[in-house]
């Protein structure tokens, strides 16, 4: 096993001044070049979890560490010029073109024009759009074309680690199996480190290497998928685990009934 | 009408190059004070209630008593730190239009910035952008459009509120509708409020093109609005970087037609000597003198009684001559203000009702009129009701009206006319009283004091030889018959004259050209 990239040593995080726990000893380590998914219900703390990393949220007790180093001896914005991040949201800028858009992380850099202009180019062939759309405004885009600049935009300033709050989340299921699947290429393509908050537990298998299951702000689970798959002691993971095998033996029968009739 | 009409435009590069100077600075402080107040609102809840009920609460103050505030704000704050504030004119106007202009700025600001997709924030927070950069380049361009429209409004404001800043000494558009509305010149008036609407107007649509541009990211609309505003600013401002060389004399006057004819007779003079000479017109009695006494007006003529008790605060009443040597020691001594003399006419307060109904009520002295009183209305000028010279009246004579009125001057005469009002505070001047058949009513008692007409020169003009040698001639020169001539010229219905015009048909009646 490669040494860990990212560590979560015992996080904990109230939003209340300590009457309810968002988490709760969270204790992760993850590799250089995982893709680790993050799945539970709503209100488990994955998307809490994932924000501790770049310090979009402050955890209460514990410690993050990127590369051994606490991720609170460096100021916030700058941890985060690093990381790349892209959610749900979304969040293209409107009132800047999609090359502004993507050129935002490398102008916050400092990086020349010339590289800029060439980094604009070389993005939108990495998430397969083509030239021309850098010079619209994001409203004129589709959602699937918008998220795919808002991967676009993450990945411009070079960053190491890509992390992901249900990034496919808003789009429909042909554009989220196309661009999850664009994204794992990416992936393993530039050799990055991505941790993504999920809350479909099909997606979550089909394109981490490590699935992490949360509840009330607690790790239940850390493996592979396929173990995890496979069962598990705790009946809270072992029904979530199970359902994209239930939904496929449904759909199996459904087929079965629909030919046999 | 068509001289009117002429008049009011050799007024306007004047009036209007001011009028666009104290706007324009007004707003342009008015933005630098709350669009980092309205950032900083935005930011934080906790500075958002406050800083908006304040905005709110300086609103609701009317225009004209928030600009006449300043006037003792400024000469306090100037005690304070022990220097003198110019607290007439062009400060105290700015500043409280300035004030005045920060709510629409200040709500569209926090609504704008607030108002930014909270996925836009999280986007910018995410991609590394520190909090002024995410405001510089995400949070203030979007809210740009709505901020926008807050400048609209506020410059809207601030154009139509600047003609409010007449009576603390600011030329202004309002000049026309100040001045028109004392001499009733209604062709001033509607002159004064169709150009301030027309430039409200104006500067509106430019805004507009610079808004609908930020709201569509046209560039082009921008720069044009942007340019039409630059231009017109500086064409308006144009004549006033003609004026300003020669050595200027401020005249002071209140806000009655017998002081803009004074002024203009005393300007006139100075002009002949090849002095320029600006007129403050409208200013309230009270503050008058005070202005003088700072120096920031340079002379005006005032009246021995007003002086006696307004400014020296003395209820006994001398002599005639008694009280000018009285003052003349007294304001020298306490103010450095320099009495020249008198100018030969007396404009006392009394009260005058229609000769008729004197005669039908058998009143011919103010010890007549207590019985009738209670039948009937009295209606004083716009300060009469709260001088001392009425509560002297009311005390030496019991006279207890039905109701007391306040009225504009040349309204009150009105009231008289259509029989609002039976008893009125008159002036011993006013052509009006002859005029309109008019009685003054005695005063056995003494009660009130005499009301020579004086000539006044600030502490800094005190050896000023031109101001002094230009109003020599003047002292015991205006006979009373000249003086009610001269006003009611300005004051009648029909064929009126401009004060500048009655001004050189007094000079000329009296011989002084």
């Amino acid at each position: 096993m490669a040494a860990p990239l990212i560590e979560l040593d015992q996080v904990g995080k109230s939003f209340d001044g300590g009457r309810a726990f968002a988490l709760r000893e969270v204790s992760l380590s993850l590799p250089q070049g995982g893709f680790t998914a993050l799945v539970g219900q709503s209100g488990s703390g994955k998307t809490t979890t994932l924000k501790t990393i770049n310090r979009l949220v402050e955890p209460g007790r514990g410690e993050v560490r990127i590369d051994g180093r606490p991720v609170k001896d460096q100021p916030g914005p700058q941890l985060r010029r690093g990381i790349g991040y892209v959610f749900q949201g979304i969040g293209l800028f409107p009132h800047l073109t999609v090359g502004e858009n993507i050129a935002a992380g490398p102008r916050l850099a400092g990086w020349d024009r010339d590289r800029i202009v060439a980094r604009i180019d070389e993005l939108l062939d990495l998430v397969a759009l083509p030239r021309e759309v850098a010079e619209r405004r994001p409203s004129a885009l589709s959602g699937g074309q918008q998220q795919r600049v808002g991967l676009a935009r993450a990945l411009a300033a070079g960053p190491k680690i890509m992390l992901m709050d249900e990034p496919f989340g808003a789009l429909d299921p042909v554009t989220r199996l196309e661009l999850g699947d664009a994204y794992r290429a990416l992936h393993e393509r530039l050799g990055l480190t991505t941790v993504m908050v999920t809350h479909d537990v099909q997606e979550a298998v089909l394109l981490a290497d490590r699935v992490v299951v949360m509840k009330d702000g607690r790790v239940l689970a850390d493996d592979a998928p396929r173990a995890l798959l496979a069962g598990h002691a705790d009946p809270d993971v072992a029904a979530l685990m199970a359902t994209p095998r239930v939904q496929a033996q449904r759909v199996a029968e459904l087929m079965r009934g629909a030919s046999g009739d | 009408m068509t001289e009117q009409l002429n008049a009011a435009f050799a007024l306007l590069p004047s009036y209007l190059g001011q009028h666009v100077l104290l706007s324009l600075s007004a707003l342009l402080l008015g933005l630098v004070l709350s669009l980092p107040l309205a950032v900083l609102a935005a930011r934080h809840a906790r500075v958002r209630w406050p800083v908006l009920a304040l905005a709110s609460l300086i609103q609701t103050i009317p225009g004209l008593a928030l600009l006449a505030l300043f006037y003792p704000l400024l000469l306090a704050l100037g005690t304070l730190i022990g220097q003198r504030l110019p607290a007439l004119g062009f400060l105290p106007s700015l500043l409280a239009l300035a004030l005045y202009s920060m709510l629409p700025v200040l709500r569209n600001g926090v609504a704008g910035i607030t108002g930014v997709d909270p996925a836009v924030r999280e986007a910018a927070d995410g991609l590394g952008m520190t909090a002024a950069q995410k405001l510089r380049r995400v949070e203030l361009p979007l809210a740009a459009p709505v901020i926008m429209a807050g400048v609209r409004t506020a410059a809207v404001w601030t154009i139509g509120a600047a003609t409010l800043s007449t009576p603390v000494g600011q030329p202004s558009l309002g000049n026309y509708i100040f001045s028109g509305l004392q001499t009733e010149n209604w062709v001033f008036v509607l002159f004064g409020c169709a150009a301030s609407a027309v430039l409200a107007l104006a500067a509106d649509q430019l805004l507009g093109l610079v808004e609908a541009g930020l709201e569509h990211r046209d560039r082009r609309r921008i720069l044009a609005g942007a340019a039409g505003l630059v231009l017109g600013a500086v064409v308006a401002m144009a004549p006033l970087a003609v004026h300003e060389q020669r050595p200027r004399y401020v005249i002071g006057a209140k806000n009655f037609s017998e002081q803009f004819i004074l002024a203009d007779l005393i300007g006139r003079r100075l002009e002949q000597e090849g002095a320029a000479v600006q007129t403050r017109e409208g200013l309230g009695s009270a503050v008058i003198f005070r202005a003088l006494a700072a120096g920031d007006i340079d002379a005006y003529v005032d009246y021995s009684g007003t002086l006696w008790t307004n400014v020296l605060g003395r209820r006994d009443i001398p002599s005639r001559q008694a009280m000018l040597a009285a003052l003349t020691t007294e304001l020298k001594a306490r103010y450095g203000v320099t009495l020249v003399g008198a100018l030969g006419f007396e404009n006392a307060y009394a009260l005058a009702m229609k000769a008729e109904q004197a005669r039908s009520l058998g009143v011919q002295t103010l010890a007549d009129l207590a019985p009738s009183a209670p039948r009937l209305t009295l209606g004083g000028d716009l300060e009469f009701l709260s001088r001392p010279e009425w509560t002297a009246i009311r005390r030496a004579y019991d006279l207890n009206f039905k109701a007391e009125r306040s009225y504009n001057p040349t309204f009150m005469y009105q009231a008289l006319r259509s029989g609002e009002a039976d008893v009125i505070s008159a002036f011993s001047s006013d052509g009006r009283i002859a005029a309109d058949k008019l009685v003054t009513l005695a005063d056995p008692k003494g009660a009130v004091p005499a009301y020579d007409a004086v000539v006044l020169v600030s502490p800094k003009r005190a050896d000023d030889r031109r101001l002094l040698e230009a109003l020599r001639p003047l002292v015991g020169r205006i006979p009373v018959e000249a003086m009610r001539q001269a006003n009611l010229s300005v004051d009648r219905d029909q064929n009126k004259a401009t004060p500048r015009q009655a001004a050189a048909a007094l000079a000329t009646a009296i011989r002084l050209d």
